[in-house]
């Protein structure tokens, strides 16, 4: 009320007098008229506090229109209109007060308020406790996202005002906890503050992280003599001990301006090279200045003379590093906060080692998923059959074609994934069984003329993809439902692709345990594998079932391929990234074996997964080790992990 | 008389199947054996043991004069220390001449070093024309063993094992796939070499190990059936019951 | 010696004279002769043909006579050719550094023009401090005595572990390939000290022979190329002559049987996988300075596959086989690749031989595994009407993997 009367005495003096009582707002703005005008971010604060402070209720609109630009000044008579452009140089003016029509002007009879970007941002500030109680639930929304994105002291009384008549129980749960959030950061009192830090102290959030951190920031310094008293640091450094050495402790001081810096090597040989002087320097000949110790003397020489500022010996740092004492300081003044801080985020980090630990168990699982799709068809045709095919990748790439031809017939996603699952299938089933038919079948117990000449088919089959598609990856689109990821909390997700692709796999291991263990097609292959002759003479086809068997391995790969495209890209290199690791996981696993396989793809995932943990900055380094690792399990387990034992090995 | 090979308490299981259990078996220096026994009672897989290929469960394989340890050694050290094998298949390298096969086989240095720059000398030209007499394959020198009949093939192969001087040889169906006057030649042969050396003869056909005139062991089960000559064993119910009973 | 090898092979000596001819010819037709009917480009293309015959033919040793399919050589091929790259890299970023800091007032200290090599070589990694790896670039001698060490240390511990653990056949190509891979994937990295996929470049250019003309060093680095593969060739049958030869065939065709006769199979087997490893080294160390340029891909594990490809072409187990299908299939698939082959038009479709090519690589590749497993090599059995034995279909060896009478007649 005082701010009222005050500025009601002030109105006196104006040559158009606006009254207080029939208009607040315009009185409001006429006293802070000046630096309105004036439009300085360093001086405008009181301005718009007394806006948002006034409790009228016009106080939002004005804020608003004048942050938009709206906010126009009648040269007449000085007075402030909301005005909006009619036509031409015409202008709408509008009453703040009322709310009413305040008739036209011309463009050239107004002046407008271009608030800048600093002022802006200020009135946005001061909005938020207005948007904060909007009725509109997404404008509430919408305004403690911004102050989630800015925070500020300023906002923590309007919120906490904001909390109880809050009525949406997501927006009170959002607002309650960005007061906690901002009660970390700038709450009144070292208690309260602690009070907050302490509450969200099992907090996995990002934000926790993000508010704390700032306030454990800490400086390097040096003091002159030893540690003042009142100074927050986290303890005094002592230079030669715990990895600060007496060089840091030295670049320090000459960071700080407390000491000189040492001449380094290259202001030497620049000194040098201006204080030649008939084909010497610093006395020594220049030729000799090769010499990194003939350098020296001669720049030694060269400040005695006082031309150059001398070198700094290693007594005088000595004695610079000793006069000086060291800590981290932090900006932040109260030891309370920060030590509360400090205990809160070692046990969140705690907390987060063990959620990253169990994503990163997530993570490898789908590595591993993948290893084991990309294998499974080879676990038939090479681990069953004892086929090899190098043109196994190829397959996995035609696969993942033919799910990029049917997306481009198909243009629904899902009822294209849903069309070219069966129709790569039969693709790669029927390349499968023509390659058997053709090549393969010629070369039965010739393994590596097999795989000489699998090899050739892959690198036909990949320069034809190349003709096809062309070299550049071609997209193959997940449909909207497998788009987004499975959140458990901040540290621990998984995307939904990687789940369906961990599903698919155990389909996948269960379709080839039935095939293999309950039908008959399954008990005719096993038998053609352990014994060709016999099985023939019992009335089996043995080139029927090596067919079937081989067109079902290349059919899975099929399959897989449009899985692999999904998430990777679709080139005609597709199968070949894929290939060394398809067979590391079966022979890892050991050959003949699905259980092996699965093993086998555990544990090359896991494997990865690790080192890339190790070592996040480098996959190529991770792929590298994993191999080097599987050539050293090989020795100790050449026939991979579950291995076929006795005579039944064979040799 | 000294013993030159002791096998004691060998036992070796595969996925639970007993292919030889607590199998005692000795041999001395200049000695005939014949091993008998129906199939599966672990003859294969006694000679494996014995060259190395397999490694027992447990039990202890002792060589020679001075009571050498033949576990955990490789089979190309076995077959230096002087165990010869001749395999069930006439297993020679057909690819290659008769006489390169006699030479691989003779006994030399076996380093990659030596064996680089290794020229045939007079002396062993003459031992390998003299084992290609010995196996009646003197004709036969220039020629790929490729290209030789079956039976050949199996005295190529003898050839080969005499031309190691083993002091002991492992010789599992040498008869099989040969005419009677092919298994003669065969017989002689082996007689022959018995006089200095050690000689195991694995093999079903009774009618050639009646030929052989030697002790007789019989294996079954993994283990020693009965031991001594053949009618003696022939007798045994033991013997009768799982050989010609069944 | 010499006259045994040439008695029992005559085709020894037609090789080395058709070598020399060969040799003799570019010489003549190359412009440094003056009558430049061989342009520079074409002599340094057929100099690097001879390197890459040096390669097959040592895959042919390790492949063809001792049956180990390696997919690995052509990495030893690469490394030989980084080894020495290191040095005309070191050595030519080193004269022209000096040559910029020869012009500074104050001559410079070793140091300084250490860092300056290593900003100007590795600053394309964003780094400017040399590795350790790089610690004799600047000493020809140790460098070239590492074309040889690295890869036969290296083939020397893959092949102690692979051997080691009875891994053959399949198993073993595959593990092969594996360690191909790692280290065209450890190369790829820019931290693995040998500037990631940059690779190496410039290497054309011979440190202290900025006198020579380019067309001089290719005619001299051809001789080279030719000479090596003379006295690789040598090498070859000398270790594929007499016993030795003897027993690595053996091992190819049964290996337990060879074991069983006391050879000492891993052994053999590791000699000759690292020998033939230096063999590669070598023939890598003189290919590349006549490319200019190695990186990463060429150490791909498809480089290698490409290596058996030829081999396979030529006609395994026979040392001109492998010659033969290098020279044919490199020289080939560089015509086409080249755009020189005339396109095929189909009328709805011209066939450009620069996609096609491969695919016609790959299937005559199946083609000649099916029907010609001898390979180009067999036209000469049919010229010299070599008889092969007849085996009735059998199988010339007890494993799975031995040749088989089909193979040999055929």
């Amino acid at each position: 009320m005082l701010r009222l009367i005050m500025a009601g005495l002030m109105l006196l003096a104006l040559p158009f007098a606006v009254s207080a009582q029939e208009a607040p707002v315009q009185a409001l703005l006429q006293d802070h008229a000046e630096i309105i005008t004036k439009n300085s971010r360093k001086t405008i604060g009181p301005a718009i506090d007394a806006v948002a402070t006034s409790a009228l209720p016009q106080a939002q609109e004005v804020l608003q229109a004048w942050q938009a630009k709206e906010m126009w000044l009648r040269k007449s008579d000085g007075l402030f209109f909301k005005a909006e452009k009619l036509d031409g140089k015409t202008y709408q003016l509008t009453d703040f007060d009322t709310g009413l029509d305040a008739g036209t002007a011309q463009k050239a009879d107004l002046k407008q308020i271009k608030p800048n970007s600093g002022i802006r941002a200020l009135i946005g500030t001061a909005l938020v406790q207005f948007q904060l109680s909007d009725p509109d639930p997404v404008r509430r929304s919408a305004a403690l996202t911004s102050l989630e994105r800015d925070r500020n002291a300023a906002s923590l009384t309007p919120l906490r005002a904001s909390i109880d008549s809050e009525a949406d129980p997501d927006l009170k749960a959002r607002k309650i906890r960005l007061e906690r959030l901002l009660t970390m950061a700038f709450g009144e009192s070292d208690t309260a503050r602690v009070a907050a830090i302490q509450s969200m102290s099992g907090d996995l959030g990002v934000d926790v992280r993000a508010t704390l951190n700032p306030i454990v920031a800490s400086t390097r310094t040096a003091f002159a003599g030893t540690l003042p008293d009142g100074v927050n640091s986290a303890g005094a450094l002592i230079p030669g001990s715990g990895g600060f050495t007496d060089a840091d402790a030295y670049a320090l001081l000459v960071d700080l301006k407390l000491a000189p810096a040492q001449v380094s090597a290259a202001e030497i040989r620049e000194a040098l090279a201006q204080n030649i002087s008939g084909a010497r320097s610093g006395g020594v000949p220049v030729a000799q200045l090769s010499d990194p110790a003939r350098r020296l003397a001669a720049y030694d020489t060269l400040a005695e003379g006082g031309l150059v500022p001398p070198r700094v010996t290693p007594q005088q740092q000595a004695a610079a590093i000793a006069a000086h004492s060291y800590a981290d300081v932090y900006s932040e003044p109260s030891a309370q906060v920060t030590d509360a801080a400090q205990q809160a985020l070692k046990g969140i980090s705690t907390r987060v080692a063990v959620s990253q630990a169990a994503d990163l168990t997530l993570d490898a699982l789908s590595l591993a998923s993948i290893y084991f799709l990309a294998a499974i068809g080879l676990a038939i045709t090479f681990g069953v059959m004892g086929v090899i095919n190098m043109a196994h990748g190829e397959f996995i790439m035609m696969g993942a074609y033919t799910g990029y031809v049917v997306q481009q017939i198909i243009p629904n996603h899902t009822l294209s994934i849903i069309v070219a699952i069966p129709m790569a299938f039969a693709v790669t089933f029927a390349a499968g069984v023509a390659l058997e038919r053709l090549v393969i079948r010629w070369l039965y117990n010739r393994p590596l003329e097999t795989l000489l000449a699998t090899f050739g088919i892959s690198i036909a089959l990949q320069q034809l993809a190349k003709n096809i598609f062309g070299t550049q990856a071609r997209p193959l689109t997940s449909p909207g439902w497998l788009d987004g990821a499975w959140v458990v909390n901040d540290v621990i997700s998984i995307s939904y692709i990687r789940i369906a692709i961990f599903v698919l796999a155990l389909i996948f291991l269960g379709v080839f345990l039935f095939i293999m263990n309950r039908t008959r097609l399954g008990l005719e292959t096993r038998a053609v594998t352990q014994n060709r002759r016999m099985a023939a003479s019992m009335g089996i086809n043995p080139d029927k079932v090596n067919m079937l068997t081989f067109g079902i391995g290349s059919g899975i790969a099929g399959i897989a391929g449009v899985a692999i495209g999904l998430f990777a890209k679709v080139t005609s290199e597709l199968g070949s990234d894929y290939i060394v690791q398809s067979f590391m996981t079966v022979v890892v696993g050991g050959v003949g074996n699905i259980w092996g396989t699965l093993a086998g793809a555990a544990m090359i995932g896991f494997f990865q997964k690790g080192i890339e943990w190790l070592n996040p900055s480098n996959t190529l380094a991770a792929q590298t080790y994993m191999i080097v690792f599987i050539i050293l399990f090989i020795q100790f387990r050449p026939r991979g992990i579950v291995a076929l034992k006795g005579r039944a090995a064979g040799d | 008389m000294n013993t030159l090979l002791e096998v004691s308490g060998v036992s070796i299981s595969f996925d639970g199947f007993k292919a030889i259990n607590n199998l005692t078996f000795a041999i001395g220096a200049a000695e005939m054996r014949a091993i008998i026994g129906p199939n599966g009672a672990g003859k294969t897989t006694f000679m494996d043991i014995v060259t190395g290929k397999t490694k027992p469960d447990e039990g202890r394989v002792i060589w020679g004069e001075k009571g050498q340890s033949l576990l955990g050694l490789s089979e190309a050290r076995i077959a230096r220390e002087g165990i010869g094998r001749k395999f069930q298949k006439p297993t020679v390298f057909e690819d290659q001449s008769v006489q390169d096969n006699l030479l691989m086989a003779l006994k030399n240095k076996r380093g990659p070093f030596s064996v680089l720059f290794y020229r045939p000398s007079a002396a062993d030209l003459e031992r390998v024309e003299e084992l290609a007499t010995t196996i009646g394959l003197n004709e036969q020198l220039a020629r790929k063993s490729g290209e030789l009949s079956h039976g050949q093939k199996q005295w190529l192969e003898i050839g080969m094992l005499l031309a190691q001087e083993p002091r002991l040889l492992l010789v599992d169906e040498p008869a099989a796939g040969m005419t009677p006057q092919e298994r003669e030649h065969t017989t002689a042969i082996l007689v022959e070499a018995a006089k200095t050396r050690a000689v195991v003869v694995v093999e079903h056909d009774m009618e050639f190990v009646r030929r052989l005139d030697c002790r007789v062991t019989v294996l079954h089960e993994g283990s020693v059936l009965a031991e001594g000559s053949l009618d003696h064993v022939t007798k045994n119910p033991d013997v009768i019951d799982v050989y010609l009973g069944r | 010696m010499q006259n045994t090898i040439f008695a029992r092979n005559p085709s020894v000596l037609i090789f080395l004279s058709l070598l020399g001819l060969f040799t003799l010819l570019v010489t003549l037709g190359a412009e440094a002769s003056g009558t430049g009917i061989i342009s520079t480009s074409f002599v340094k293309t057929l100099g690097k043909t001879l390197c890459l015959c040096l390669a097959a033919l040592a895959m042919d040793l390790v492949w063809g006579y001792c049956g180990i399919l390696s997919l690995g050589h052509f990495a030893f091929f690469g490394l030989g050719g980084y080894m020495i790259g290191m040095w005309l890299m070191y050595e030519r970023t080193r004269d022209i550094v000096a040559g910029a800091l020869a012009d500074a007032p104050i001559p410079p200290t070793t140091q300084e023009i250490t860092d300056a090599i290593g900003t100007q070589i590795f600053g394309v990694v964003g780094s400017n401090e040399f590795p350790l790896i790089w610690s004799f670039a600047d000493s020809l001698i140790l460098q070239l005595a590492m074309v040889v060490l690295v890869p036969g240390a290296l083939a020397l511990v893959f092949g102690w572990l692979a051997f080691r653990s009875r891994v053959t056949g399949v198993y073993l190509s595959i593990l092969t390939q594996a360690m191909t891979l790692a280290l065209a994937l450890y190369l790829f990295q820019n931290d693995s000290g040998l500037r990631g996929n940059n690779g190496l470049s410039g290497l054309q250019n011979i440190p202290g022979l900025d006198a020579v003309p380019q067309s001089v060093l290719s005619v001299w680095f051809f001789w080279a190329s030719a000479l090596a593969l003379a006295l690789g060739y040598l090498l070859a049958v000398f270790i594929t002559q007499g016993k030795f030869g003897s027993v690595i065939r053996g091992i190819r065709d049964d290996e337990a049987r060879v074991r069983f006769l006391g050879y000492p199979v891993e052994v053999y087997k590791l000699v000759i996988f690292a020998v033939t490893a230096c063999i590669a080294g070598i023939a890598g160390a003189l290919y590349y300075p006549q490319a200019g340029i190695i990186n990463p891909a060429e150490v791909a594990p498809i480089a290698s596959i490409y290596l058996a490809v030829w081999v396979a072409i030529g006609g395994r187990g026979r040392l001109y086989g492998a010659v033969i299908g290098a020279a044919f299939v490199s020289l080939v698939s560089s015509w086409f690749t080249g755009g020189q082959a005339p396109d095929v038009p189909l009328g709805f479709y011209t066939l450009k031989w620069v996609d096609w090519w491969l695919v016609l690589l790959g299937l005559s590749f199946v083609l000649v595994t099916l029907f010609a497993p001898k390979g180009l090599g067999g036209l000469v059995d049919l010229w010299s009407n070599r008889k092969s034995p007849n085996r009735h279909g059998a199988d010339l060896g007890p494993s799975a993997g031995a040749l088989r009478e089909q193979e040999a007649s055929e």
